[in-house]
Parts: C-alpha cells; structure tokens; sequence
C-alpha cells in the first residue's frame, strides 16, 4: 500500500466511538473565513504551490477553496512526467529550476513523490522530425541541458525493448524525470495548512463580485469571503472563473487519455515519447506502465469519460514501438483536461482592469511540471519581489493588441 | 489489530491504512484511493469497495449511503495490450503501417 510514505506522526486518533477527529485544516469543515488577504481558487498542485510558498514566505492569511476533492483535477490525473526538452529559453529555464525544486521535495516537505530522473528519450520517425530535435537540442545546450541526439542504434542501447523499424533519431536528455503526482499535492497541502493556510475542498464557487473599495467577494456553499486578492488556479476552467468578473480567457479544455498496465519488474529507465502520435510511456515506482498518445481532431469538451478509441490506439502504437509488452494488461484508464492556450504559452498575472485579480493558467497539459517554479515565482512577486520575466511575457492582453506576435511560440506540447 | 485486518487483498490495504487516510484529511472516497492505492490492483475494487465504503462511514461518521463508490474506470477485466491493439477503434496516424490481417 503507499500511505507510510510519510511517516510523521498522526495527529488525528479515533476517539472512543471509534470515529476519527479529523485535522480541520486539511477536512475543511465549517463555514469560510469572513475574510482572507489571498484565496486562491482551484485545489491542484498550481494553487496549493502557491500557497505554500506564499505561507513560507510569511503570508499565511491566505485561503484554498477546491470545488472538488484534492487533486480532482488535473493534478491528479497526469503522466507525473518532468522534463527539460522544451522549444524556447523560457520554457527550458523555467524547468531546469522545477527539477531542481522536485531533487528537494522530499527533503523541504517531508513527504517521498518517488522522483526518479530515469530521462526522457524523444523518437523521431522522419527527417523532420530529426530536425526539430536537433533545432531544440541546440537550444537545449546553450541553456545547460544535456540533451543529446542518438541515432537510433544508440536509443536501442538505452531501451533495448524498442523496435527502431522506421525510427531515424531520438533526443535524449538524462536528467529529465517522472514522479508520482498525488503525493506533490500531500506535500504542499499539509505544508500550506501547517504553515496556517486554511483549505476547503467540496467547496464551489458560485460568483464573484469585484467591492466598489477594492478586493472581491466570493461566495460558495460555505459561504461569502472577502478576499483583498484572488488568483485564479483552476487549470482547465480557469475560463468559468474569469467569466465571474467579466473577463474573457481564451484557452479550452481537451481530454486527454491515459492509462495504467498491471506492475512489472523494473525495466524501463527512461520516458518514452513519439513525435509522430504523442504516445509516451513510463514505469511507475509502482512498477505499472503508465501512458497516453495524442488523437487529433478531438472538440474542446470538459468531459473525462474514457474510449475504446483511446485505448486501441494507445495500445496499437505501443505494441509497434515495444512489441515485448503485447502481453502485458492494461488494468484501468481515466482522463484530464489539457488547459490549451491559443499560442501555446500560459497567461499570467493580472488582466486589465483587475489589478488584484491574478491568473495562472494555459499550460496545455503540462501546468505540472512547471507548477514548483511557478508557485514559488508567484509567491515571490505577490510578496514584494520584482516579478519574474515569465509574468511580462504571459499576461492576458496578448491575445487582444498584438503584443504576443513577436514572442516565441512552445511548439514542444508534446504528449 | 487493524494493521492486521485486509480491507483490499490487491493492494495489502488494512484498516489501519484506511484509519491512516483518514486522520490524515483524505476522508473522500476517491482521498482514499489515491492515499492508500486500494482499487487499484487487479480487481480495480470489485472486491473492496463495499468494505472500504463502510469503514470510511463508521470512521467519519456517516451513513453509508453518504459514501458514494468511486469512478470506475474501464476496462471492465485487466485487458492484454495485444488484444486493444486489434480493436478497430483505433485512430490510424499518417505512418501507421497498413493492417496485417
């Protein structure tokens, strides 16, 4: 079983009925506070980062309220995949610092997310394909990645399992990593609360009223809060929420699919990934091959119903790349919204208009490798830093006066 | 003697793992799972929900009924990867290979 892997202390202890006294600050019971100095919408790893940063950095009047239950959303329905391969500086910085913050996890917040930096090998299935890698890779290097570019010979030595028929190259970079994404939101949610952040989950925003002196008021089943500053983490519908206050979020929900086999033996080090199909795959520390691919030509839709298209196409791409795994079964498959952002970058900061009103969202999928750095990035400007250059580059109005045209487009949302 | 009670046989969950969950916070269903991984094995909580289910009732106190089963996810058996692959439901991508059958 996996709970023990943090072992302080329980503080709860059933009482004599045999019913349990649970921790208010993590059970969330009772009604909102009248007031909160931040409340942070969305209970995933982005808005649970932030809090514990924010609390870290001496900020601790800050509020959590998740409509659903922890890591509902998709926080807890991703791959775990953590890596350095991106197609701009930006991206490439951001993550390099996010992989320095999960080597640190366990240590700074005392609960094992099972990183393991087994690498992340990029296949490529035609010259172009090729050329894309080697156009990364160069920029990969400059920035101090050490990805390099196998040819497929060599991505057979790394993953002997592979049929190479038909690949032409792969980009590999070692230090790029998977981990287990539930214990990510544990760890910053207990830190957050013991840091003296309130949390609330089974807790819906209703609406949201912008005060005539400043700050908004939300209300919920738990009831009204005052809030001098709200940042929006709802991933995937982050749009409903800026809705709340008349302001217009262009990104959209895409499922995503992804599965989970029974546990093998150890033997595969590295993630896996197609360019062709997006398929990717990994081997928990659980054993289990967890993976996805990519269907084109799917309408934004919030559902997270699962297909047969998904897992037949998952399965027939997968069996080709790694025939040994024909016998191996698929025990359960679930989904997730990708946040896609028209541009592919995310949309930071403040939309005009509402200069306390913060978003965080756009990350097309991967919000959480990125949300480490940028959790502590945010926490970092919201108390009194000079914001971070991804905050100037991300923010809303982009997409409405023409200031994003010159800005590096993220064509690696891969998988 | 909870530590030595099985609640879920694929997982080695025991009453104490569920006890754990919960003095932790993790008091939904689907908390539950994720913490403790119960369901999640070859069985996918066929065999343990129900019992799961009713513990975390007693242990909150709740009425069973309060506590709804969590999501069941597809397939319906642990299903070998050869046999999806031949499902006709497949998207076929430009450099897929032509059938073989």
């Amino acid at each position: 079983m996996q709970a023990g892997i943090d072992d302080e202390d329980d503080e709860a202890r059933a009482d004599a009925s045999g019913q349990m006294r649970l921790p208010a600050t993590l059970a969330g019971e009772g009604p909102l506070p009248a007031s909160a100095e931040i409340v942070i919408v969305g209970g995933g790893v982005m808005g649970l980062a932030m809090a514990y940063h924010l609390a870290k950095r001496g900020l601790t009047d800050v509020v959590v309220i998740e409509r659903g239950y922890l890591a509902e959303g998709a926080s807890g329905r991703n791959g775990g995949g953590v890596r350095q391969q991106w197609s701009t500086e930006i991206n490439i910085r951001l993550m390099q610092e996010s992989v320095e913050l999960c080597r640190r996890f366990a240590v700074d917040l005392g609960v094992n997310v099972w990183f393991r930096q087994g690498g992340y090998l990029f296949l490529a299935r035609s010259e172009r394909e090729v050329a894309r890698l080697a156009k990364n890779i160069d920029l990969q290097n400059r920035c101090g990645v050490a990805t390099r570019m196998l040819d497929p010979r060599e991505a057979l030595g790394i993953v002997p399992e592979l049929d190479i028929t038909g690949v032409v190259g792969a980009a590999y970079n070692p230090s790029d990593g998977i981990l287990f994404p539930w214990p990510f939101l544990w760890g910053y949610a207990r830190q957050a609360a013991a840091l003296g952040v309130k949390l609330f989950m089974q807790t819906p925003v209703g609406s949201i009223d912008a005060e005539p002196a400043g700050g908004y008021t939300l209300r919920t089943p738990r009831g009204a809060i005052r809030a001098r500053r709200v940042i929006n983490a709802c991933g995937a519908w982050s749009p409903k929420l800026a809705q709340m206050i008349g302001v217009e979020v262009p990104t959209y929900p895409i499922r995503h699919e992804i599965c989970s086999s029974e546990p093998l033996k150890p033997f595969l080090r590295p993630m896996v990934s197609e360019l062709a199909s997006g398929l990717y795959c990994s081997q928990s520390m659980r054993g289990e091959i967890v993976g996805g691919v990519t269907i084109p030509g799917h309408a934004s839709t919030y559902s997270m119903g699962s297909t047969l298209e998904f897992l037949a196409t998952y399965a027939r791409r997968l069996t080709r790349l790694m025939p040994i795994l024909g016998d191996v079964k698929i025990l359960r498959q679930w989904a997730g919204p990708y946040d896609q952002s028209p541009d592919g970058n995310p949309i930071l900061g403040a939309p005009a208009g509402h200069p306390d009103f913060f978003l965080a969202c756009g990350f097309v999928g991967h919000g959480f490798m990125m949300a480490p750095i940028i959790g502590k990035l945010y926490a970092e400007w919201l108390t009194g830093d000079a914001p971070h250059d991804i905050f100037g580059r991300s923010q809303l109005a982009r997409f409405f006066d023409g200031s994003g045209a010159g800005l590096a487009k993220e064509d690696f949302n891969i998988g | 003697m909870p530590g030595k009670i099985v609640l879920c046989r694929c997982e080695d969950m025991t009453l104490a793992d569920l006890e754990h969950s919960v003095a932790r916070g993790y008091t939904d269903i689907e908390e539950v799972k994720r913490y403790t991984g119960f369901g999640t094995g070859p069985c996918q909580g066929k065999e343990c929900l129900a019992v799961v289910g009713l513990q975390l009732a007693r242990l909150t106190g709740q009425p069973p009924s309060a506590i709804p089963p969590f999501t069941s996810r597809p397939p319906l058996a642990p299903t070998p990867l050869r046999l999806l692959a031949r499902a006709p439901d497949a998207h076929r991508f430009p450099d897929d290979p032509p059938d073989d059958e």
